[in-house]
């Protein structure tokens, strides 16, 4: 363990512990905007700037390790005021768009514009502007709100291993996209989505449905493939609006393309919600009792005439292990066959 | 029967002077006198750009049985005279000999990096051996522990000459002491600052001492690679480089087992892409690493976690190129050179409104003056000198006023610049401290890795009220401004590009206040460098209505007819001052 002394008060923290750590264990709140607890430090937004004793310039409490002995000051109107000029900075080269940005509400930015009480611009100047060029199905990205923080990528390389996107460009001009800023082709994860502390990165199925307000947040398990991540479900007006993951959860807050994007079968009018018997060349509804029957009926007439080798069974990679056990047991000890598999081969 | 040779500078600058047409006047002379004579060229006998006076050319000398006299700027008419006078009667043409400027050119000089480029063959390994090469790595590997060399070497007080001036031996002894398997030693040849040819001028001129430098610094930390970050901009260097390298494997200088002392190392030559950023240590290895050239937070230092998670010493080639010569004539030679904390001598790119340009190699602790006035030969035409910019685009400005400052990292920094990697950029009345600062802003801007907001918005910002402020749309509240945001950048930018960016312009605020107050309160830039702010006019009485002004502008905005008053309509005129360059009666008022 290591002891050091911030803000006048004793903490102690694990060798490795970066001094950013060492305060927000002790409940000593410092501002960031690039940092993310699960990805390298970057030391890109400046925000986190302390003072430590015997160092002459302020720095960055997120890539400074905890020492023993050391003295560091979070807070102090020379802190403060360093701190403001930054997210003036940033705010000079943003839209100021906070009424419609899908953002507001839980964007960090917006949240530190507000703490730091900042109205006015005293930069003004260029802003850059970009063209919307997003082909896939799935990432709005709204570069203009993009304050370069890289958690987009870092946590496209360090977590989803893909590498999709990268800084390109210099200077003023920096930007986060693909190679040779070709369209965005890649998993479409979206963790990158869900790190993003601005507006800059969206759902497209999410956008301009609902601000945080009306929304209900369930917290369930993935039913999509037998990992079982955990999901908190958006749901307005009974509806699933948005899926995201809890930090919490088993699986850190990461999720792949299908748990986060493919909720839209849910209340897909083209979704079986009840069995369906073709009568006359017509599929008809029916009762439960009625469709297994039928289905126990032709199973077994098929295998009293060809043999049960004649039968094979399919199961689901979204169906539990629970399920798939009975599943394979109808199957070799109902039916008298081996052929059995499932989908889960993605 | 004297013997007479003949050299006449073929340099670029001697060519560029008209060099080829003095030899050939030479050539005439000689066999119209029917003398006999071995004519050679004076600058390029060893494959390196002359390191003379370039300003003087062509320069010839005549050695006459061993006596050599030097001719400044010679022209194809004066070669009959000297033949005559000098070649054949023995009296050197005394008026047309060098002035005392071009000895204090070289008096004032101390060469130690520079002492071999020029005589020595860059590309001849025996050359440099000769010349008393590889001696120093012999030495080492021979008869001195690791301990030893990093002793010596902190002792001769070498500081790292590639701007921050952390002192070498310390550098290489905290590496030294990390317990390591692997360790890299690289050589950061990326000299990116605008105008800097220090480093390309030891590389290509002598680029066995670099080798040799790298060699006992690996040794030293124990280090069995490294690398050369070498622009790709420099083809001569790499080629050169290369060929080195190759001589030097040859030798048995590189491979395993040097000299049979044991030690191994290899020397791998990496291309950079020419990002100025690429130069910062941090950025340079990830660069090597395949990674986008953005720094990253120190701690951890290379010396510890470097390249790859080793721990990497990187040094500049002027640092490294000392070191052959500091273990060669001692640690006491050395810090003979110098003060007291800035030890051994600096080289410089002298440019700017100085008569004589070039780079210079100095002792720490020159001053100003010397330079300027004595190596530099003072301003050009007569003019008022009025301030130095050192360090290039990190450093600062210095008002004439403090003309007598030492040149060392203690004096410069105090002053509020740097040494830096060695640029000196000498400014004169004609020059408007606004517009340099401005311009090495855009530089910085542009060149920012955009990892950091401070850096990437700030300095744009920064930019953005320098360019208001030269356009006349300054605000009596910009300088504070100025000053508030560059402090700013300077205490929160993450690596060295951010932190010293404005330091042009905070420098030419502290010492030239008065010239930003010109142009923001009376909308005038006394030097008349920014256009935006320059009115031209007619002057009545001196007009010849010529109708030159009016065929030169561009715009359209000059009237007048033949042989009567003309005038210039000020809400079309672009302020190119075409009007002003044509007019032969000095009748257009330039203010
Ligand atoms: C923006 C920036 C550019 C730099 N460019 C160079 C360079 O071109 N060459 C160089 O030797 N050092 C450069 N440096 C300094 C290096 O980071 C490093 O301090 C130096 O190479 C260490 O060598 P030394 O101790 O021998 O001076 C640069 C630093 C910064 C911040
Ligand atoms: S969606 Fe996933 S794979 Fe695609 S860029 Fe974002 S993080 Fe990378
Ligand atoms: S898109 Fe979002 S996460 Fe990515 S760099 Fe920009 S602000 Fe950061
Ligand atoms: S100071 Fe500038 S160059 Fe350095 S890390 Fe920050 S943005 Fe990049």
């Amino acid at each position: 363990m290591i002891s050091l002394t911030i803000d006048g008060k004793p903490v102690s923290v694990q060798e490795g512990s970066s001094v950013l750590d060492a305060a927000r264990s002790a409940g000593i709140p410092i501002p960031t905007l690039c940092h993310h607890p699960k990805l390298s430090a970057f030391g890109g937004c400046r925000l986190c700037i302390v003072r430590i004793e015997g160092i002459p310039r302020p720095v960055t409490s997120c890539t400074t390790p905890a020492a023993e002995g050391m003295v560091v000051t979070t807070a102090s109107p020379e802190i403060t005021a360093l701190r403001k000029t930054v997210l003036e900075l940033i705010l000079s080269d943003h839209p100021n768009d906070c009424m419609v940005c899908e953002g507001a509400g839980t964007c960090t930015l917006q949240e530190y514009a507000y703490a730091f009480g900042l109205r006015d611009n005293p930069y003004p100047g260029e802003r850059r502007q970009y063209e919307a060029c997003d082909a896939n199905p799935f990432i709005e990205r709204d570069m203009e709100k993009c304050i370069a923080c890289g958690r987009c990528v870092k946590v496209c390389d360090e977590i989803q291993g893909v590498a999709a996107i990268n800084f390109t460009y210099r200077g003023f001009k920096t930007k986060i996209c693909p190679a040779f800023e070709r369209e965005l082709d890649c998993e479409f994860c979206g963790q990158c989505v869900q790190v993003c502390p601005t507006g800059a990165l969206t759902g497209k199925q999410w956008a301009r449905t609902a601000r945080t307000l009306d929304v209900q947040k369930v917290r369930t398990v993935c039913g999509y493939c037998g990992v079982g991540c955990e999901v908190l479900l958006h749901v307005q007006n009974n509806r699933i609006i948005r899926v995201s993951a809890p930090d919490d959860g088993w699986n850190e807050g990461w999720l792949c393309v299908k748990g986060r994007f493919g909720y839209r079968f849910v209340d897909s009018p083209d979704r079986l919600t009840e069995p369906l018997i073709r009568k006359d060349g017509v599929l008809q509804p029916a009762s439960w009792d009625e469709a297994l029957q039928l289905v126990a009926d032709k199973l077994t007439a098929i295998k009293t005439q060809h043999g049960p080798d004649t039968i094979g069974g399919l199961s689901s990679a979204r169906c539990t292990t629970e399920e798939n056990y009975l599943f394979q047991k109808l199957m070799r000890a109902a039916i008298g066959t081996n052929n059995v598999d499932h989908c889960a081969r993605l | 029967m004297t013997e007479t040779i003949i050299r006449v500078c073929m340099g670029p600058g001697g060519i560029a002077a008209g060099g080829a047409d003095v030899l050939a006047a030479f050539q005439s002379g000689l066999a119209d006198a029917q003398v006999s004579a071995t004519i050679e060229n004076r600058c390029t006998m060893h494959k390196v750009g002359c390191l003379g006076l370039c300003a003087k050319d062509v320069l010839v000398d005549i050695i006459r049985n061993g006596d050599k006299k030097t001719y400044e700027l010679v022209t194809p008419d004066m070669a009959g005279r000297i033949i005559t006078e000098h070649v054949i009667g023995g009296t050197p043409v005394a008026e047309w000999l060098v002035k005392d400027d071009y000895h204090a050119f070289h008096a004032k000089q101390v060469k130690v990096v520079l002492s071999d480029c020029g005589a020595v063959d860059p590309e001849s390994i025996d050359s440099y051996i000769a010349a008393g090469g590889y001696a120093a790595v012999r030495a080492v590997l021979t008869s001195m522990t690791r301990k030893d060399v990093i002793d010596l070497i902190k002792n001769s007080g070498l500081r790292g000459r590639g701007g921050a001036g952390f002192p070498t031996g310390v550098k290489w002894e905290n590496c030294s002491n990390v317990d390591a398997d692997t360790k890299y030693i690289i050589c950061n040849a990326d000299e990116g600052d605008p105008g800097a040819f220090m480093d390309r001028a030891a590389l290509e001129g002598n680029p066995h001492a670099v080798l040799e430098g790298m060699l006992i610094g690996a040794y030293a930390i124990g280090a069995r690679i490294g690398y050369v970050y070498v622009r790709a901009e420099y083809p001569l260097a790499v080629e050169r480089l290369n060929l080195a390298i190759r001589q030097a494997a040859e030798h048995g200088f590189l491979g395993e087992n040097i000299l049979g002392s044991g030690f191994g190392f290899t020397l791998r030559i990496k291309l950079g892409a020419g990002a100025f950023v690429c130069g910062e240590e941090t950025a340079l290895i990830a660069s090597i690493e395949g990674e986008r050239g953005m720094p990253r937070p120190k701690p951890p230092f290379p010396v510890y976690k470097g390249l790859w998670g080793k721990p990497t010493v990187i040094n500049n080639v002027e640092t490294l190129a000392n070191v052959p010569y500091i273990i060669r004539n001692g640690a006491d030679w050395f810090a003979s050179y110098g003060t007291e904390k800035s030890k051994g001598t600096k080289v410089f790119s002298l440019t700017g409104k100085v008569r004589n340009t070039g780079l210079i190699e100095v002792p720490m602790g020159i001053t100003l003056r010397e330079i300027i006035h004595e190596i530099g030969g003072g301003i050009e035409n007569g003019r008022r000198f009025k301030a130095v910019q050192t360090g290039g685009p990190s450093g600062g400005c210095i008002p004439a006023s403090m003309i007598d400052l030492n040149v060392d990292y203690e004096s410069l920094s105090k002053a509020g610049s740097i040494v830096g990697s060695g640029g000196m950029i000498v400014l004169d009345e004609d020059d408007c401290m606004v517009s340099v600062a401005k311009y090495f802003l855009q530089f910085t801007q542009a060149e920012s890795c955009g990892k950091c907001v401070p850096c990437r918005v700030g300095t744009k910002r920064l930019l953005e009220i320098m360019e208001r402020i030269t356009n006349g749309n300054g605000q009596e509240s910009d300088l504070d401004l100025l000053v508030k945001l560059g402090n700013d950048i300077r205490q929160t930018s993450l690596c060295g590009l951010g932190m010293t960016a404005p330091n042009p312009v905070l420098s030419t605020i502290k010492y030239f206040r008065d010239e930003y107050e010109a142009h923001i309160r009376d909308k005038k830039c006394p030097a008349k460098v920014c256009k935006n702010l320059l009115t031209f006019s007619v002057i009545a009485a001196a007009c010849k209505g010529c109708g030159a002004c009016l065929r030169a502008c561009p715009a359209g905005a000059v009237s007048g007819e033949k042989k009567k008053l003309h005038t210039i309509d000020q809400t079309r005129c672009v302020k190119c001052g075409a009007c002003f360059d044509a007019c032969k009666f000095k009748a257009i008022a330039k203010d």
